[in-house]
């Protein structure tokens, strides 16, 4: 398991070229935050990433230029609205390589598009004595679904276990005629490490399990086919690929979605209500009860194109350079533990600085304009198995650059000196 | 941006390397615990409480710099005081940590705890000890949070 071509993801940095095009320095005058901010050197893509203004003036244009309502009205500025938002889910679902748009359900996060999945899917196909298996590499979205879903229809929840490397521990043996779901991260938010995805839906559809992934770190950062993965559900945010928050994508298989009861009820997911009962709208519409997130999809559908433009395998092979470069200079800094060291990894770096808690090394950072992330990463699985209760965290993007990295390394220096 | 040393002052630096009456105490019979979930900072009390007054107190736990030296310079300044003179500086406080106001030359050691209140995430950072003090305080055995 874990060559680079079966998870998924890539190309490895190794075979790739460096786009002419392709130069950090450009790409950080679209990101007005740079420049309203010159001193900020922004290391938390991981949480959040930044907003090109082509994102931000096609959300003003939305606004200013036909605000309307989808899918209901008879006047051209909403039918504009209603091509602006579906021309949006064409995007995605071309950006995940899905087969069909219906696939793509636009929900307020990524930690709802599990919700849904858990829920809807969950309460339908689970009962007593059946296993939910997820792995303790997860983030918080990626249990407590499963713990409420566990909860209501009496099945098992199970955990894979994680290496001291931050790799899943033997998961093939965890996987038994008794799992009916597997939910695992595609990249973990602590490790970066990017789980063999192909190899676990063979394994769990072979005992007819289905496969939910939580994608909000593979996404961004990476060329990903839900087809190649073969994967039932994959679940991602719009705000962590350079769209606007208020937005997440479910992507499902059509006929698991097809036969799956609504999440939430209201206008828009219905075709007709009586006094006691309705029908359900087909999908993906049965699951987007309300008015929709327009705005921000519309704002997710010009991320994806910024990215395709840029060339998502310009962004992984920078992303791979920045993270290997990282990797070098902090592990050469005295005191300085990095934890995880994955084969197959993204631009994620977890270390503590040796008798500092990382809050205090976060608020120096800061004060050097550096941002970072510190603190339990809606992980605290992996925080109990790694024995502490907090690292910091350093995230790149394709914004990010070399000398950034430095001054990261210079400050630890300084902080250092000062608790000495 | 704030001079960065205005809230890691010597002394909290100094407090967090060499906390003051840190560890388990014998004569404790009085306890409460405190927890800051989001940030993982622990916290445990032990004091000996005599007629009312706080004849000795301690701290053990983990946690950042701020919340190490605020536990320590809280059970300094506590020891010794009656029970409703510690609720008085828990008022106080209170006041400095969210606002940065107070009598500051009054404070003695509590006072290096003025520039916290410019750094609304650390607040919970410093508040901890003092809102479990609280409970020993009002003799209540739940666990505090300040989150």
């Amino acid at each position: 398991m874990g060559s680079r071509h079966d998870v998924g993801i890539g190309p490895s940095s190794s075979r790739t070229f460096m786009n002419a095009q392709f130069n950090p320095e450009t790409i950080r005058e679209d990101f007005a935050i740079f420049s309203t901010n010159p001193e900020l050197i922004y290391l938390d893509s991981a949480a959040t990433s930044q907003t090109p203004k082509q994102v931000t003036d096609s959300i003003l244009n939305y606004y200013e230029n036909f605000n309307a309502n989808v899918h209901r009205t008879i006047y051209s500025i909403g039918n504009k609205a209603t091509q602006a938002f579906e021309s949006a889910r064409e995007k995605v679902a071309k950006f995940i390589h899905a087969e069909k748009s219906k696939s793509v359900i636009f929900t307020k996060s990524a930690t709802e598009a599990i919700n849904l999945a858990a829920a809807a899917w969950g309460r339908k196909h689970l009962s007593a004595g059946d296993e939910i298996l997820i792995t303790e590499m997860e983030h918080h979205s990626n249990i407590v679904p499963w713990q409420l879903t566990a909860e209501v229809t009496g099945a098992d929840l199970k955990y894979i276990p994680i290496t001291e490397d931050g790799e899943l521990e033997k998961w093939e043996n965890h996987i038994s005629d008794k799992t009916k779901i597997v939910a695992v991260t595609h990249q973990s938010n602590v490790f970066g490490t990017v789980n063999p995805i192909k190899e676990i839906v063979e394994k769990a559809h072979s005992v007819g399990a289905v496969v939910l992934v939580d994608a909000a770190q593979s996404v961004p950062h990476s060329q990903v086919d839900v087809q190649d993965l073969g994967c039932d559900f994959f679940a991602f945010s719009g705000h962590k690929m350079l769209g606007p928050t208020g937005v997440g994508v479910l992507f499902g298989k059509p006929e698991l979605l097809e036969e799956m009861d609504p999440f939430l009820g209201g206008g828009e997911m219905i075709k007709t209500v009586n006094m006691e009962t309705s029908t359900w709208n087909d999908i993906p519409h049965k699951f987007e009860a309300g008015t929709p997130n327009i705005a921000q999809a519309i704002g997710l559908g010009t991320a994806v194109d910024y990215l395709n433009n840029m060339g998502m395998e310009n962004v992984h092979a920078h992303e791979q350079d920045l993270l290997q470069y990282a990797v070098d200079i902090l592990s050469n800094i005295s005191g300085i533990t990095l934890y995880g060291n994955p084969q197959n990894r993204g631009g994620v770096v977890s270390f503590n600085v040796e008798d500092i808690h990382p809050h205090d090394v976060a608020q120096f950072l800061d004060n050097d304009g550096i941002a970072v992330r510190a603190g339990h990463h809606c992980a605290q699985p992996i925080m109990k198995r790694l024995g502490v209760s907090a690292t910091c965290r350093a995230s790149v993007y394709l914004y990010n650059t070399k000398n950034e990295i430095d001054r990261l390394a210079s400050s630890l220096e300084k902080i250092k000196s000062v608790f000495a | 941006m704030q001079d960065i040393r205005e809230l890691y002052q010597e002394v909290i630096l100094d407090h967090n390397q060499n906390p003051r009456n840190f560890g388990p105490l014998e004569s404790s019979n009085s306890d409460a615990e405190g927890v800051n979930p989001l940030c993982g900072d622990h916290l445990k009390l032990h004091a000996n409480l005599e007629n009312d007054r706080i004849k000795d107190i301690h701290f053990e736990g983990s946690g950042c710099a701020i919340f190490k030296a605020s536990s320590s310079i809280m059970t300094e300044t506590t020891k010794g005081k009656t029970m409703l003179e510690a609720e008085a500086l828990f008022q106080q406080f209170h006041v400095l940590v969210t606002t940065g106001e107070g009598e500051i030359e009054a404070m003695g050691k509590m006072a290096v705890m003025a520039g916290v209140y410019q750094y609304p995430a650390r607040v919970k950072c410093a508040s901890l000890a003092w809102h479990t003090l609280k409970n020993i305080l009002n003799k209540s055995t739940a666990t505090v949070t300040t989150e």
